[in-house]
């Protein structure tokens, strides 16, 4: 069983020691250690079947049928935006922002919220009615108005166009410099977690491989220097070999 | 609003702008043919009254040429005329409240219990191992056939004749609704736990509305199921409902009387399954399938 104790008000937000996780005999995660400190972006990169998405199940409370062991704090208010905007399409997009949400206030929380991603007057609006980016931003929205101290995001920008994608980047970055989360996100494209993150892992074989602060200052540009170094770096520890920039 | 005004304010300063717009033909000329629509394109307005009505000319036409006996099926307008005729006596309505009442009695109690039953067995193992042995065994034996032992029962009044609409009514809601609780998105499940919600919240703004497509399949056949069970019923031992009348009718050999109930029946019939859809559809808005 996977041990988990509650939220602990001390430095780290996250704290994960020695965390095991396997199904049946494969070892996903073996023997785990990280930290997340309070309002840090924290991106997890790693090839697939790397363990990406178990470590934030884990981190979620979203693998109690997972064999394990280990030490694990997170606070208890998080939310998850998974790759799916996973709006309930029978609930109009205001009622899916506050779903669960027990709070006198809750309807109007949720209006500043909608209005913050940029989607007041949808209120009204079935899911179905939006666009893939739309539901998307619903479902930020919905992680955001419950003042998240942990953000988890699992690829929540993978099924989105690139163009979209970078606007999702750009208020993303906002959104969190506003309400200081402490992030972690999930992804496979190595440019989206050199642009928005503080710090990039590199997961491979259920440990952290590569720990790597981005110390480039914001808004960050993919042309600039420092940022195709960090890639190219990145991009080795992911196991892809990148011919050298030749200056141009 | 706003895109149209900015354009019109700017098309003066470039005169150019908006006739070279006029002179350019389209790069991609819409197409007729090629790409194949898929969607069931735009409806027919009273679409479903066109078969109907053909059957009803076919019908007419065959009376007046004299290829159909009145013996065997009277004309359209003696069967109206015979509908007038009971009406006036107040016959007709009796009949039909009789009916009516039985069916809305069965189909309240089977829909209930129906509900009950699969709310019960689709969100719990044990309610499931109780509840769906018995509702599969039930669902095996036709309800008509179990007419005789609810007869030696409850006798043959009207507690006999709800009952056995109730037990056709309670099957396919229970089918349906179960059904659908049970293939309700294990992401939704997921969302819910991340979400903190309790397991009454779950089960009210996740559970119930995901399973609301699945009672109202389940509803239009329960309908459709009770006025079958209500013409056997009624036709077994009745002294009054539409049933009762066609069977008599038979006696007598009164093909118009029997006609007029038939029709009684397929209005009764149609009724009841536009009320349902039309709550079906209320309830059901935010879904975009094939058929919108």
């Amino acid at each position: 069983m996977a041990s988990h104790l509650g939220g602990l008000s001390g430095a780290p937000v996250v704290r994960v020691e020695s965390l095991v996780r396997s199904f049946g005999p494969r070892t996903i995660l073996d023997g785990l250690s990280l930290d997340i400190e309070k309002g840090e972006f924290v991106a997890l990169l790693g090839r697939s079947g790397s363990g990406k998405s178990t470590l934030l199940r884990a981190l979620a409370d979203l693998d109690d049928k997972v064999s394990g062991s280990g030490r694990l704090e997170t606070p208890d208010k998080k939310s998850v935006v998974f790759q799916d905007a996973r709006l309930l399409p029978w609930k109009r997009v205001l009622e899916n922002v506050v779903l669960g949400l027990d709070l006198p206030e809750a309807a109007e929380r949720g209006r500043v919220a909608l209005d913050e991603v940029g989607l007041s007057g949808r209120e009204n609006a079935w899911p179905v009615e939006l666009s893939g980016g739309e539901q998307q931003r619903v479902a930020l929205a919905r992680s955001l108005v419950r003042d998240p101290e942990l953000l988890l995001a699992d690829e929540p920008f993978g099924a989105l166009d690139a163009l979209t994608r970078l606007r999702m980047h750009d208020l993303l970055r906002q959104l969190c410099a506003r309400h200081q989360p402490a992030v972690l996100l999930v992804t496979h494209d190595v440019d989206e977690a050199v642009t928005l993150a503080d710090r990039v892992l590199v997961l491979d074989n259920g440990a952290i491989a590569a720990d790597i602060a981005i110390d480039i200052p914001t808004p960050r540009d993919h042309g600039d220097r420092r940022f195709g170094e960090i890639r190219s770096q990145l991009l080795r520890h992911l196991g892809v070999e990148t011919k050298p920039v030749l200056p141009v | 609003m706003n895109a149209f005004s900015n354009t019109a304010a700017v098309a003066p300063a470039f005169p150019a702008a908006s006739d070279e717009r006029l002179l350019i033909p389209p790069a991609v000329e819409p197409r007729k043919t090629g790409t194949r629509r898929l969607a069931l394109g735009r409806t027919i307005p009273f679409g479903a009254l066109i078969g109907p009505a053909l059957l009803l000319v076919i019908w007419s036409i065959g009376s007046i040429a004299g290829l159909i006996d009145p013996r065997t099926l009277p004309a359209p307008w003696s069967v109206v005329g015979t509908a007038i005729d009971l009406i006036a006596e107040g016959k007709l309505q009796h009949h039909l409240m009789t009916s009516a009442w039985r069916a809305a009695q069965g189909l309240v109690f089977g829909i209930l219990i129906g509900t009950i039953l699969a709310l019960i067995s689709g969100l719990s193992r044990l309610g499931e191992a109780i509840i769906d042995g018995p509702v599969q065994i039930k669902r095996a034996i036709p309800t008509l056939a179990l007419i005789p032992l609810l007869m030696l029962w409850f006798g043959i009044g009207e507690g006999m004749k709800v009952t056995t609409i109730a037990l056709a009514v309670l099957i396919p809601i229970y089918i349906q609704t179960h059904s659908s609780l049970r293939s309700i998105d294990s992401r939704y499940v997921e969302l819910a736990q991340t979400l903190r919600m309790g397991y009454g919240e779950f089960i009210r703004q996740v559970i119930l509305p995901g399973a609301l497509p699945g009672f109202f399949l389940g509803l239009r056949f329960a309908v459709t199921y009770a006025w079958l069970s209500l013409v056997v019923v009624e036709q077994v031992n009745a002294t009054s409902g539409i049933g009762y009348m066609i069977d008599l009718a038979r006696n007598y050999g009164q093909t118009d009387i029997i006609i007029v109930g038939l029709v009684v029946y397929a209005l009764l019939g149609l009724a009841s399954d536009g009320i349902v859809r039309f709550f079906q559809e209320r309830s059901l808005s935010w879904r975009r399938t094939l058929a919108d």
